[in-house]
């Protein structure tokens, strides 16, 4: 593996100078919650490391994950995960097209066999075969098995490779399933998210070419380091959530003051992200922070948790805009006024059966 | 009905509260009671303890699981740090919650240390045909199609059965529920989190959990309505003490006949 370069030299050829270079190491290193001793060893495995070539495909996606990506807020990140990328394959981002881009992939998947990592945008639908997305003329989901045969390991990019999203969203016509389900003999990561946080997804990728092994995952696949905690838990309006000052209208006094968004349904208390951390472009800012709640995006089946702005559930087996609320209360509302029925019939009835008695001495 | 007493000896009586006898509610050691006292000892202090503690417990839960899901309206009694209203109402949940788990597992417990009758409320003896015409005969009581209940020492069989589904298993439910949610707050490697972390894997999205949290608590609300309800009318139609028997422990009869 001699003839690949290392990330270093892949720096050096984008004219990066050496101190940018350490300071980058910083950055990852505070990214990724590691003390200042594991800078310089950034720096070491960056600098004699082959670097891990990526190969990055689309299935059934919008792009924003790539997006995202490529708005990563520091502009080395930026620089230099992605141009490490295209020099191996996105069909999104390469310069090639067409038959040579075929051909780039197929050269990729020979060349590293085994030392890729497989980065996975959108998710292949299995309906018909799999003919609601064709990729170079043949269903995404043979190229999403050819180029995962040879794959290290493989990074779902967003929610829709990580669970499916809107297109597996109730009832899923085209049979969207996420990457998880179709590959089952790789090791997987979920970053979910629509789309994922950039500097998550750069935090993800480099961590995994730094140290050459998978981030520590939780039970669902997804990154410790980032999804541990949900927005809710460093949210910065917890303290009006626990001091019971809601906005309860988006026009209200509570919404100019930055009240809690918990009764506009904001879906913080039950997304795992760092959206409330490490915020969105540049962490300028991030959905509560902008007065709307979260829709909570990198959670799994969000299209089918009802409305985006109501704090329960909507229940479609028990009709159309039914919650646990009103289900319970109709339910509970049925059984008390049965009781008080119950009750009226019982006390006639023992009424009767007295007068009865009595005729009967 | 014969009119043979269970107090006087009587060898032509018919075995006395056979249906009883049949779920092990009624024990040799009752009737032998009742022909001497009419009353049987049913429920031991521990568990009549538990059984207002739990009452307790549940309702503070279900007002405040109320509130956690559908907030109250916003209070402005000072800046943010300086009330906790919501904070608090999260935190009589949580504290309830817990006494009422540690009263369940005691409750556990005490169903393998206790009296026979503490037994009742964990096993339903589904394979019994018989046991399954005696749940009938109860609904056809309350159904007004039987003109008098049985005698009962503990449960009847639609009460344990009852029991059973609501509070043997739905606080089961709750309780696991619960903790998992909890488990999310505790964070990774807590103890909710290592007992009944797993169920956040499980189920994906804890949005649904919450969701099935909550349709639990109005289960329980509707077993607490239903529950009142018969405890009193039983009290007052049935052939046996009900409500005071959760105070003393003392089962009383109104009548001497044997079934």
């Amino acid at each position: 593996m001699s003839e690949i370069e290392t990330f270093y030299d892949v720096m050096r050829r984008q004219g990066i100078t050496r101190r940018s270079f350490m300071k980058y190491c910083s950055l990852t290193a505070a990214a990724l919650g590691l003390g200042p001793a594991y800078v310089p060893k950034i720096a070491e495995a960056m600098e004699t490391k082959p670097r891990t070539p990526v190969i990055w495909i689309h299935g059934l996606e919008c792009t924003c994950c790539s997006e995202s990506f490529i708005r990563s807020a520091h502009p080395l990140a930026k620089d230099v995960v992605l141009s490490m990328i295209s020099l191996d394959y996105d069909d999104t981002l390469m310069a090639a097209a067409g038959h040579q881009a075929e051909a780039a992939l197929m050269d990729t998947i020979e060349k590293y066999k085994g030392n890729y990592i497989l980065a996975v945008e959108g998710n292949p639908p299995l309906n018909e075969d799999g003919m609601y997305c064709i990729v170079g003329g043949k269903p995404f989901v043979e190229q999403l098995k050819m180029a995962a045969e040879n794959a290290k390991a493989i990074i779902s990019w967003g929610a829709c490779a990580s669970y499916g999203c809107v297109q597996a969203a109730s009832p899923n016509p085209t049979r969207a399933t996420p990457v998880h389900k179709v590959i089952l003999d790789k090791p997987i990561i979920k970053v979910p998210g629509c789309p994922p946080i950039a500097e998550v997804m750069t935090g993800v990728i480099t961590y995994m070419l730094t140290f050459d092994r998978m981030p520590e995952l939780d039970r669902q696949g997804r990154p410790q380091m980032f999804y541990s905690q949900r927005i809710h838990d460093k949210c910065y309006r917890r303290p009006h959530f626990d001091a019971g000052q809601f906005v309860e209208h988006w026009d209200d006094e509570n919404a100019r003051k930055g009240y809690c968004l918990y009764k506009m349904g904001c879906k913080g208390p039950t997304t795992y992200n760092a959206c409330s951390t490490i915020m969105w472009n540049d962490g300028t800012s991030f959905p509560i922070k902008s007065g709307h709640g979260c829709i909570g995006c990198s959670e799994e089946g969000f299209w089918d948790q009802g409305g985006f702005y109501n704090r329960l559930t909507s229940i479609n087996q028990f009709g159309i805009e039914e919650n646990a609320d009103k289900v319970g209360m109709v339910a509970a509302g049925v059984v008390a006024g049965g009781v008080a029925v119950h009750a009226a019939v019982s006390a006639l009835k023992r009424a009767q059966k007295k007068s009865q008695d009595k005729v009967e001495d | 009905m014969s009119d043979a007493t269970i107090h006087t000896p009587n060898p032509n009586a018919p075995h006395p509260m056979e249906a009883a006898r049949l779920t092990g509610d009624a024990t040799a050691a009752d009737i032998e009671s009742i022909r001497k006292r009419t009353s049987v000892y049913v429920y031991e202090a521990p568990v009549r303890l538990w059984h207002w503690i739990n009452a307790a417990a549940i309702l503070v839960l279900v007002v405040t699981g109320y509130f956690i899901g559908s907030p109250p309206p916003s209070m402005q009694i000072g800046e943010a740090y300086q009330q906790f209203v919501f904070g608090y109402i999260r935190f009589a949940h949580f504290a309830a919650a817990q006494i009422l788990t540690v009263g369940f597992f005691f409750r556990l417990y005490w169903a393998f240390v206790g009296n026979h009758h503490s037994k009742q409320m964990f096993y339903l003896p589904i394979f019994n045909r018989r046991w399954w015409s005696e749940v009938f005969f109860e609904l056809r009581w309350y159904m007004f199609l039987e003109k008098e209940p049985k005698k009962y020492v503990g449960h009847n069989p639609l009460a344990q059965t009852a029991m059973f589904f609501f509070i043997t298993l739905g606080l089961t439910f709750m309780m696991a529920t619960g903790w998992a949610l909890y488990a999310e707050g505790a964070g990774k490697g807590s103890l909710p989190d290592l007992a009944m972390g797993w169920l956040l894997g499980l189920v994906g999205n804890s949005q649904k959990l919450h969701t099935l949290h909550h349709l639990g608590m109005w289960a329980i609300v509707i077993f607490m309505i239903v529950h009142i309800y018969a405890a009193i009318r039983e009290d007052i139609m049935s052939r046996q003490s009900i409500v005071s028997t959760m105070i003393s422990g003392h089962r009383t009869f109104k009548d001497d006949r044997v079934e």
